[in-house]
């Protein structure tokens, strides 16, 4: 401690009398006495998100529109503008003058924005649930799969490929999405005891039953006839190339209804960082605010996975990278996280199609590898010791 | 705002820990809870702050059940500061105090400038406004104990639940807070290890045994040598300070002859306190 120099109503030297008690508060600091209090102090990470979201949403829309004109149809950016706009704006004379091909059309419309679209909505879905994962179960190695949702995706879907186990005519989506809620409803309910969740038994159980589901998956998948394992490995490793718009819809529902509900517990989610029992003592309902933000989460992954499949290390890394450039401020972390998930994922996408044509690289091999990296020697700086990451 | 313990039973980890416990603390008051390690001071407090639910007995607030407010509404009457934290993520020292403005806000809500203020006074209340920039976890025990008392105090409450509050504290820091604690206006129920501060600083105190009230009152008429034998197995001999005539506590040694479980219980005082 250092001598108090600030000329803070009530900011006394250490150990020196009695506090000022309560009628003297807020009197006027004795006139040799410095400055004034200072305002509202800078924060850090407020700057740093003033600047970022504008500039993230920027990036995204860039990259989307990068991601219509690239391929092996050639389509200028100003073109993939045109016919988005044309398809979105009734009536825009370039969309009836012949000056674009319905090839072109096609590509941009039908093939290259919605796995445009779906990829950056798997990614800021991710990187939501893996933020708010972590926040309720004050683990920084939690991540939207802890759930046992994935492996029950994956434990779903091959058994739709494998066995023809399906929800009627749904299909491969239907019968992972029905995965995925079996093994979160499963691990939920062994997490439960006497009403409440406690945070490292639901982090077990998800790991122990999500082994489970991976074993069925394995065994299926070893045992299938050849022609199946290409398709089933695709799914496992996370894919958003069969996107179609009708696709969009679910995980975009998904993350709008969670997107809104998050930022309605972004207050009471930074109380929860300090732990249960203060975050009860400041007004939190722990349990309910666990619970309800658990199944919100596993229905946001859930519907992402059972499009996209299982892709990982976004959930993982996004909500670290955006704790060490804001802090842990969820007001703000939050915001960052999804727009750099949707950012991350877009990108990836574009360069798992484009970096190894005409072959495809699948998308959760490209994440970690371009991923991994990047988190690596943002650890090793020094704001990464500010966000916890040295202990 | 006056708290009435009535009859109060509670259990932690499945356990009863807790029984029989009646107290009443007058408005702007403060009460002294002393006993042993696992006497269940930590226990009562934290079914006196409403984060946990008692198994028996109950706990009114001005006469109002605690039982029958929701957590916001208790929020807004009590403040905590309890031992535990949770590690695992970052946060700034000023962002801790906010906190405390979380009762006062609603969801989403940005921080204002009146709950920034708040936050700052607490902070130059308890000397530790230029930490405010600080991380958290960076900060000394004794540092941590101030910030997480200037968040109790940012959460401006009527009432305020104090677990070992001067733990890590240096000695000028002790006296410090328990004073800031006495002409803060407000009702405190503060759990202390060392006598002698107890005896200087509340109103009045009440000393806890094996889950139950041994004895509560005024200092000067509980902190006997004989209780402190009884309660904490240890002999002392009690000393009159040399200017203000005031009874101070010197321990001896550990009480050799009897073990804690064979000693009698204490009486208990006649419940409520009496207060000079």
């Amino acid at each position: 401690m250092t001598e108090t120099t600030s000329g803070h109503p009530g900011a006394r030297p250490p150990g020196r009398s009695p506090a000022v008690p309560g009628p003297e508060r807020g009197a006027a600091p004795p006139a040799s006495a410095a400055p004034p209090a200072p305002a509202a102090p800078r924060r850090r990470g407020a700057l740093a998100v003033r600047v970022l979201v504008p500039a993230l949403a920027l990036a995204l829309a860039a990259l989307l529109l990068l991601s219509t004109s690239i391929g092996t149809i050639e389509v200028a950016p100003a073109d993939a503008f045109r016919i988005i706009t044309g398809h979105l704006v009734p009536g825009m004379p370039w969309m009836s003058d012949g000056s674009l091909t319905p090839v072109q059309d096609n590509a941009v419309w039908q093939f290259r924005l919605p796995r445009a679209l779906l990829a950056a909505l798997t990614g800021a879905a991710l990187a939501l649930a893996g933020a708010l994962i972590q926040a309720v179960v004050h683990n920084s190695l939690a991540e939207p799969y802890i759930l046992g949702v994935s492996a029950g995706a994956g434990a779903g879907a091959v058994s739709y490929i494998v066995l023809g186990i399906g929800i009627g005519s749904l299909g491969i989506g239907a019968s992972a999405f029905a995965g995925a809620l079996l093994a979160t409803g499963a691990v939920y309910l062994l997490a439960r005891k006497n009403g409440r969740i406690a945070p490292q038994r639901l982090i077990l159980a998800g790991v122990a039953l999500g082994s489970l589901f991976s074993a069925v998956t394995s065994y299926l998948t070893i045992t299938t006839d050849a022609q199946n394992v290409f398709g089933i490995m695709f799914f496992l490793l996370g894919s958003v190339s069969a996107a179609t718009m009708g696709h969009l819809a679910l995980p975009a529902a998904a993350l709008a209804a969670v997107g809104v509900f998050a930022a309605l517990r972004a207050r009471a989610l930074n109380a929860l960082l300090v732990g249960d029992d203060a975050a009860a003592s400041l007004g939190v309902n722990v349990n309910r605010l666990r619970t309800t933000v658990l199944a919100a989460s596993a229905l946001l992954t859930g519907a992402v996975v059972a499009v996209s499949g299982g892709i990982g290390f976004v959930g993982l890394v996004v909500p670290h990278v955006a704790r060490i450039i804001v802090g842990s401020d969820h007001r703000k972390m939050l915001p960052v996280a999804v727009l750099a998930g949707a950012v991350f994922l877009a990108g990836s996408d574009l360069l798992a199609r484009t970096l190894a044509e005409p072959t495809e690289i699948p998308l959760g091999v490209l994440t970690a590898l371009v991923g991994a990296p990047f988190f690596l020697w943002l650890l090793r700086r020094d704001r990464a010791e500010g966000a916890g990451a040295g202990r | 705002m006056r708290i009435d313990i009535e009859d109060l039973g509670a259990h932690r980890g499945g356990r009863p820990v807790v029984s029989g416990v009646s107290v009443s603390v007058p408005s702007g008051t403060v009460l002294g809870l002393l006993g042993p390690n696992g006497s269940g001071k930590s226990t009562l407090l934290r079914a006196v702050s409403g984060i946990a639910s008692p198994s028996s007995g109950r706990v009114l607030l001005d006469g109002t059940d605690l039982a029958s407010l929701s957590r916001r509404e208790t929020a807004l009457r009590v403040a905590v500061m309890t031992q535990e934290h949770s590690e695992e993520f970052e946060i700034p020292v000023l962002d801790m105090v906010l906190l405390g403005r979380i009762p006062h806000g609603h969801g989403f809500g940005r921080d204002t400038g009146r709950d920034t203020a708040v936050a700052m006074e607490a902070l130059g209340r308890v000397g530790a406004a230029d930490l405010a920039h600080r991380s958290f976890s960076a900060l000394s025990g004794g540092e941590r104990q101030r910030v997480l008392f200037a968040r109790a105090l940012a959460q401006e409450t009527p009432v305020l639940v104090l677990d070992e509050p001067t733990n890590h504290l240096d000695i000028a820091h002790q006296l410090e807070l328990l004073d800031l604690v006495r002409t803060a206006g407000r009702t405190a129920v503060v759990a202390l290890h060392d006598l002698n501060l107890a005896a200087r600083s509340c109103d009045a105190v009440g000393v806890l045994a094996g889950g139950r009230l041994a004895a509560l009152g005024a200092p000067e008429e509980v902190l006997t040598t004989g209780l402190i034998r009884s309660a904490f197995d240890v002999d002392s001999t009690a000393v009159a300070h040399p200017d203000s005539g005031r009874r101070h506590f010197i321990f001896d040694s550990r009480t050799s002859t009897r073990r804690r479980d064979d000693a009698a219980p204490a009486t208990p005082s006649p419940e409520g306190i009496t207060l000079p």
